[in-house]
């Protein structure tokens, strides 16, 4: 009997401190939970308080700040969505999420009052990420792309070479380094897409269909174990990352560098004698004869299936995009915008000094990741798992038989990754 | 996380008598469980309830990012992480990672708890230093020799250990050394605390009675010291080897698993947090459940590890 009033007690109090602690999260009415990486330009937070000020009180954009890497930001994410977290509104989302998201039902379609001025003069290949089965889930804010970065004081001509192969002759013979992005991680991922792309190929056909053609995937290979093993090769290649990159780069023993903007920035601040002779191109070739397939990155706006605030968590969104805003991030952190008529504004053209139009022309031929499938977590990871180590990669065959196994595993979603 | 519970309990409580209990014994052993309640209650809510639905979830087919593809798949999770080369392997990993940091961690920790033991001056300063790596972040910890051996910003290229430029998180031979490395540094004063702990408990007589028989030190040590420190032995290895067993800040930190360094941890990290497979990733957590489970049984039953200081009357 008394064991019967002690466990009700228990469960009494129980209840009591659960229920306490099970209190909403939202803040007030008007505030709306943006939760994305702190970009550390600081352009979203300043558009973002514009926006609230111009709202005149009806809403108050907050932010709450993500992990700097994709992969953990990701984590936290779903790990909210997944328990439909009433309290996230506003979502700053890699380009490669839009179809996991949108496939798990997470994301509130962009509505069409919106569509319209989420995608004016948008480019394409930016748009495309934006959208699950034609149909747009989310809003392109900025965009991102890699460039090729050499030094002008020591590439023969002070042109750089159009094809990776060249590039490889021209940095062993000088005996300096070319700095890429394989370890064994999203970057590594971005890079063989790359490749493949460029070399005529494409790694899936849709979310449940390997594609990788035969001979243009072992090509890329060729190149990719040629870059693996050259002795242009970094020593720490296969842990190499966007940051190691730069600073490989930075220390000046390097002629070629593949990476996103930001390290045009960075080199003025660490390395000034580097920065002067750093000169910009369109990411480079597998063969000559085709096209280059830049890497696109960047972020889109969602808004959560679960926010209780939708219809002012777009009115935002329709705010922060405008063109001057976009150039606001681009003057703060060196986004690059998504509209490509802001290209030929003179405020952005001084923010890219002399590659501005590289940056356009880049983004606008960029190859995207194939990111509409919603399983693309288990495609990235089995690619990695495919291609890495760079400086182990087996002949093209073997390395394509690696590489297609792992793809054909993750399509079907069968067994450990 | 929650796997480690105390497997010392059930022993413990099996041995009271069957026969005669007094009227007043009864009512003692009544009041026992009614002041234990609340805390088994407790235990019950926060361990029970996760690993129940563990157990449940690992024989659904359940994946976040398709939620419309769900259903009861019975034993097929089970059989695709059995079925698996990554699995064996990952579990190859895991058991070598915990044999070598355990072995050391003993031989490294023996001679600690020796030391502490025996320091005539000083023996809080001595006990208070030993200390400092186990308290720690691990993660903190990880960073750090994560950085000390990284091409690019550690110290460690640049001293007689490697005269190259080596990348040392870009092989699995040099990637696995520097993580067990952590380990050790990190969990050997663990160890030597719990041996200390069974040092304390020998009479210092036996050992001047040995010495008037004329036996050596080392005789000592192997005839007195180590069969009497035989359960605080085995208890710090049961606890450490459960530990070693669960490795994951380390990893995460310097790898994130690459070069096939990989633990079972990082193994269903990586199915239920980055893939969100809940039901594969259930499934790898259960099997991780059993061989730690499977591991405490081994040493309880087969070295008879109990809680120090327990007489076995």
């Amino acid at each position: 009997m008394l064991s019967r009033v002690s466990l009700a007690a228990v469960l009494v109090a129980l209840a009591v401190a659960l229920s306490a602690c099970g209190g909403s999260s939202g803040g007030g009415s008007k505030t709306l939970n943006f939760y994305i990486f702190n970009e550390p330009g600081g352009g979203p937070q300043k558009v973002a308080q514009e926006c609230s000020k111009q709202s005149g009180g009806k809403y108050d954009i907050e932010f709450k700040f993500l992990p700097n890497q994709a992969d953990a930001q990701r984590e936290q994410l779903v790990r909210r969505l997944g328990a439909e977290d009433e309290s996230v509104d506003l979502i700053g989302m890699d380009v490669i999420w839009t179809g996991e998201f949108a496939n798990a039902g997470w994301l509130e379609p962009v509505p069409e009052d919106v569509v319209g001025p989420a995608s004016s003069k948008v480019f394409q290949s930016v748009l495309n990420t934006a959208k699950f089965e034609d149909r747009l889930m989310v809003v392109p804010i900025w965009s991102n792309t890699q460039l090729l970065w050499y030094r002008k004081d020591k590439v023969p001509g002070g042109k750089p070479p159009a094809t990776w192969d060249q590039m490889i002759d021209v940095a062993e013979k000088q005996n300096l380094k070319i700095n890429i992005q394989a370890n064994r991680y999203e970057g590594l991922v971005v890079l063989a897409n790359a490749m493949i792309l460029s070399a005529g190929g494409k790694i899936v056909n849709g979310p449940t269909e390997v594609a990788l053609p035969e001979e243009p995937t072992k090509r890329a290979l060729e190149v990719m174990r040629r870059l693996g093993t050259s002795k242009a090769a970094p020593t720490g290649i296969d842990t190499s990352n966007e940051d190691t990159a730069r600073l490989g780069f930075e220390t000046g023993d390097s002629i070629f560098m593949v990476n996103y903007p930001f390290v045009y920035t960075s080199a003025k601040e660490n390395a000034p004698k580097i920065f002067k002779e750093m000169g910009a191109a369109v990411y480079p070739r597998v063969d000559a004869d085709k096209e280059p397939k830049p890497p696109l990155g960047g972020i889109n706006i969602g808004v959560s299936k679960f926010s209780k605030k939708k219809d002012l968590a777009f009115e935002a969104i329709r705010c922060m995009i405008k063109a001057e805003n976009q150039v606001t991030i681009a003057k703060m952190g060196g986004l690059p915008p998504v509209r490509e008529d802001l290209y030929d504004d003179p405020e952005v053209q001084k923010i890219y000094p002399g590659f501005a139009d590289v940056l356009r022309e880049s983004i606008d031929k960029a190859g995207p990741r194939p990111s509409e499938s919603p399983a693309y977590t288990d495609l990235s990871l089995g690619i990695q798992r495919g291609v890495h180590p760079l400086t182990k990669l087996g002949a093209p065959d073997e390395a394509y038989d690696k590489l297609h196994d792992y793809v054909e595993q993750a399509v079907k979603r069968e067994g450990l990754l | 996380m929650s796997t480690a519970a105390p497997p010392q309990v059930g022993a413990a409580a099996e041995k009271p008598q069957k026969v005669g209990l007094t009227e007043r014994a009864r009512a003692e052993r009544k009041l026992a469980w009614m002041l234990c309640a609340p805390a088994v209650l407790m235990m019950v809510l926060v361990t029970a309830y996760p690993i129940g639905y563990a157990l449940w979830l690992s024989l659904q087919k359940k994946d976040l990012r398709f939620p419309d593809e769900t259903g009861f798949a019975g034993l097929d999770n089970y059989a695709t992480v059995l079925g698996s080369g990554l699995w064996w392997k990952v579990v190859g990993n895991t058991v070598f990672i915990t044999v070598v940091s355990v072995i050391i961690e003993l031989i490294l920790g023996m001679i600690i708890a020796l030391v502490m033991h025996r320091a005539i001056f000083g023996r809080g300063a001595v006990r208070t230093s030993v200390l400092i790596p186990y308290g720690i972040v691990t993660v903190v910890a990880a960073f750090a020799w994560f950085y000390a051996f990284d091409p690019g910003t550690g110290f460690v290229n640049d001293t007689f250990l490697s005269p190259d430029d080596k990348a040392w998180f870009g092989g699995r031979g040099s990637a696995l050394t520097v993580i067990i490395l952590a380990e050790v540094w990190k969990t050997t004063p663990f160890m030597a605390l719990l041996l200390l702990a069974g040092l304390t408990t020998i009479d210092e007589g036996l050992y001047e009675a040995a010495r008037v028989d004329g036996a050596s030190a080392w005789q000592r040590f192997t005839r007195i010291t180590l069969p009497l420190m035989k359960p605080a032995i085995a208890v710090a290895l049961l606890f450490r080897t459960l530990d070693a067993f669960r490795v994951f800040d380390s990893i995460f930190v310097m790898t994130r698993g690459a070069q096939d360094t990989q633990s079972v941890s990082i193994l269903g990290y990586d199915q239920l947090i980055s893939r969100l497979n809940l039901g594969l990733g259930s499934a790898v957590s259960v099997l991780i459940f059993i061989m730690v489970l499977a591991i405490a049984f081994l040493f309880v039953k087969g070295f008879g590890a109990s809680v120090p200081g327990q007489e076995d009357s």
